[in-house]
């Protein structure tokens, strides 16, 4: 995957840039707002991971406005220093499909990029998700697993279908609180593991083989294979 | 007028040092000066004032000299016009001298001459005065008397003859000279009460505006606590004042509230970074193979990781103790934010054996910042279950009153005694006793913003009084709207 990195401080944008690499991505690194901004309309990117305040007179924010309205729908992942709520809103009606604050741990911002590179197709929405054999329909929104009903409550409903929704990628906590409950807060404590386990119980017991996996300083992983 | 002296005696200006342009500060121009342009619309109106005062006593001295004069002479050429009508041309002449003789003034002056003008009949002038001829009322100088005096004259017309009535005005004259010199010793003494009056008006002004000027430039040159002294009046000025130092007021509150803030930034988080720092050293030096230098390096990045979270406290406490977020204020129904909220940690509940009880209403109205005030109940609830051993419950209730809404969360913990609860919403405070749970000290501090930020306030008990584990009992108060 082609992604484009607009990052002034080199330490960071080297950090990122290595990591991605790393993930098997290729990488192109700018500093500056202006040439970000000539590298992303002239030049096909899967995704572009933007710095919110850039020098050059091109910030994050006038970055994505300008691509957008030139009909350029390329994922944007923002990175701010900017953490107060409002930034955050800025950002994400300008055109950013997600917003990362710094500082932050790698695993998140690659988790991240791997669920804006690979979102699902809005043209076909499935009715059913599969994975190996448990099943989860979303329109009579029953679960099961071997063909075996499993009784989950609406929320833990939802936290199922977006780890199926993203298998085989990090879902963090942070992602998960954000999307499954719409909440842009750090808990004091890690409420998510408390719901996830529970989950976990109710997906995974009984089964020899587990489908939700802990991803050791990441988040969570739904995934076949084990 | 005191020209270009100093509007304001103010304390060498600091703040003139320190910009460039040290004209900032300085006294205003002359021309430029409010005090000033008030003196001189104070003069202005006070000199037309004494204008039309002036154009009235004339009009009503001078002027009604000249029109008794006027009448007078108007009634005389009557009555001789009367008599020739009645009485013909002698009868005038015969009239004019009777008139001439009773004139104990010797003001009258008479002349009727024929029709050509060479012949005198009656009067006292002895030549026609050339104006005649053009107008039926003047003025000129004629010979009366023996003097060359100023007179009114009007011409009557009478077929076949000349006839002039009129006045000498010698001592009218006199008196419209006395009035004239009058007026212009008072015009004279008008123009200087003016201006002294400006002076003043402008002195008054300055003297009153300058505990302000001085205040603001203290204040301008580094002095926060400077406040503008009040005269006691209690006029406009006493107004200006108070509403200054009302202003004055709030942002000292907030510059404590920042430098508290900072303080606390300082003190609290290099405990953490000194103890990561430490760590890290201790590590490069000592670690004796990779693995320890590993593990070593990820708890340095877990402590960063915290020192960053509390960071991110920190900065949402700010957020919502400047009250900036009052502009994002929408109305919204807490019951689902509550039941959100309860449904979060009702699975951390359960994992630690405890049971989540909720008791909401239908419907809570209300106006606010529901991001801030659903963080401030998960605070709340965090706590409770951090606090309450396996076996207990924490209860989350909410209602509307007469005066607000109340959410309140209880737990069965040890609770926090009086002097705790007087500490509890303060930056970094820990109970002693939950010195040994996690926790960073702060998720009361927001609780207690969030309830300022909306105008209401958090309200700290015991929930069972009198037991060996009385429990806490933290409610939120919000006003209505």
């Amino acid at each position: 995957m082609r992604i484009l990195v607009v990052e002034d401080d080199a330490e960071v944008a080297r950090f990122v840039k290595k990591g991605l690499q790393e993930a098997g991505h290729k990488v192109e690194h700018t500093g500056s707002g202006r040439d970000g901004l000539f590298l992303a309309a002239s030049e096909p990117f899967d995704l572009l991971v933007l710095d919110r305040m850039l020098p050059g007179g091109v910030d994050g924010v006038r970055l994505v406005e300008t691509l957008r309205s030139q009909g350029n729908r390329t994922p944007v992942l923002f990175l701010s220093a900017l953490s107060a709520v409002d930034e955050r809103v800025k950002g994400l009606k300008a055109g950013g499909d997600d917003y990362l604050t710094k500082p932050f741990a790698f695993a998140e911002l690659l988790a991240r990029v791997e669920v804006l590179s690979r979102r699902p197709s809005a043209e076909v929405p499935a009715t059913k998700l599969r994975v190996a054999d448990l099943e989860l329909d979303l329109l009579s929104r029953n679960v099961a697993r071997a063909g075996k009903r499993i009784e989950v409550q609406p929320r833990e409903f939802r936290l199922l279908e977006h780890l199926m929704r993203h298998a085989g990628q990090v879902v963090t906590r942070t992602m998960l609180l954000e999307k499954v409950w719409d909440y842009h807060f750090d808990p004091q404590t890690n409420v998510i593991d408390v719901h996830v386990s529970r989950l976990r119980q109710k997906i995974d017991r009984g089964f020899d083989k587990p489908l939700i996996h802990t991803v050791r300083n990441a988040g969570y992983m739904m995934r076949d294979e084990p | 007028m005191p020209d270009n002296t100093p509007l304001l005696r103010v304390p060498p200006p600091l703040t003139a040092r320190r910009r460039a342009e040290p004209g900032k500060l300085a006294p205003p121009r002359l021309l430029k000066s409010a005090g000033f342009r008030f003196a001189v619309l104070f003069a202005a109106m006070f000199a037309s004032a004494a204008i039309a005062l002036v154009a009235v006593l004339w009009w009503a001295t001078a002027g009604a000299l000249d029109r008794q004069t006027d009448v007078a002479i108007r009634a005389d050429a009557v009555a001789l016009s009367e008599r020739w009508r009645e009485a013909g041309q002698n009868a005038v002449a015969e009239s004019i001298e009777e008139r001439l003789a009773v004139d104990v003034g010797n003001e009258a002056i008479y002349l009727l001459m024929d029709a050509s003008g060479s012949l005198r009949l009656a009067g006292n002038i002895d030549r026609w005065p050339p104006e005649a001829a053009e107008r039926a009322w003047f003025r000129t100088v004629v010979r009366h008397d023996g003097f060359e005096v100023e007179a009114r004259l009007h011409r009557v017309d009478l077929p076949g003859l000349r006839l002039l009535v009129g006045r000498d005005e010698t001592e009218r004259e006199m008196l419209r000279r006395l009035l004239t010199e009058g007026v212009i010793w008072a015009s004279g003494a008008v123009i200087l009460f003016a201006l002294l009056g400006a002076w003043l008006l402008r002195s008054v002004l300055q003297a009153r505006l300058r505990p302000a000027f001085r205040t603001a430039a203290a204040i301008g040159g580094g002095d926060l606590g400077s406040r503008v002294a009040l005269s006691g009046r209690e006029d406009e000025f006493d107004r200006l004042a108070q509403t200054m130092n009302a202003m004055l007021d709030h942002i000292g509150t907030l510059m404590v509230g920042v430098r508290g803030v900072s303080d606390a930034i300082a003190h609290d988080l290099r405990t953490p970074i000194a103890r990561a720092r430490a760590k890290l050293e201790d590590a490069v030096g000592a670690a004796r193979d990779e693995a320890a230098l590993r593990a070593a390096i990820e708890e340095g990045i877990a402590d960063l990781d915290n020192i960053s979270r509390i960071f991110r406290a920190l900065l949402r406490i700010a957020e919502a103790e400047a009250g900036a977020r009052r502009a994002a204020f929408a109305p919204f129904d807490l019951v689902p934010v509550l039941r959100d909220a309860a449904e979060l940690y009702e699975a951390s509940a359960e994992a630690r054996e405890q049971r989540l009880e909720v008791d909401l209403p239908q419907q809570l109205a209300m106006v606010g910042d529901r991001d801030l005030v659903l963080q401030a109940v998960a605070n709340l609830l965090d706590n409770a279950i951090k606090f309450t051993p396996p076996g207990g419950s924490v209860r989350l209730a909410a209602r509307q009153t007469a005066s607000g809404l109340v959410i309140a969360v209880s737990d069965d913990g040890p609770g926090l005694s009086p002097a705790d609860r007087a500490q509890a919403g303060e930056r970094f405070f820990r109970a002693d006793k939950a010195r040994a749970t996690p926790g960073s000290g702060l998720g009361l501090s927001l609780v207690v913003a969030v309830a300022h930020l909306h105008g209401g306030d958090l309200l700290l008990d015991d929930a069972r009084a009198g037991e060996a584990m009385p429990g806490l009992r933290a409610e939120l108060r919000f006003p209505l709207p």
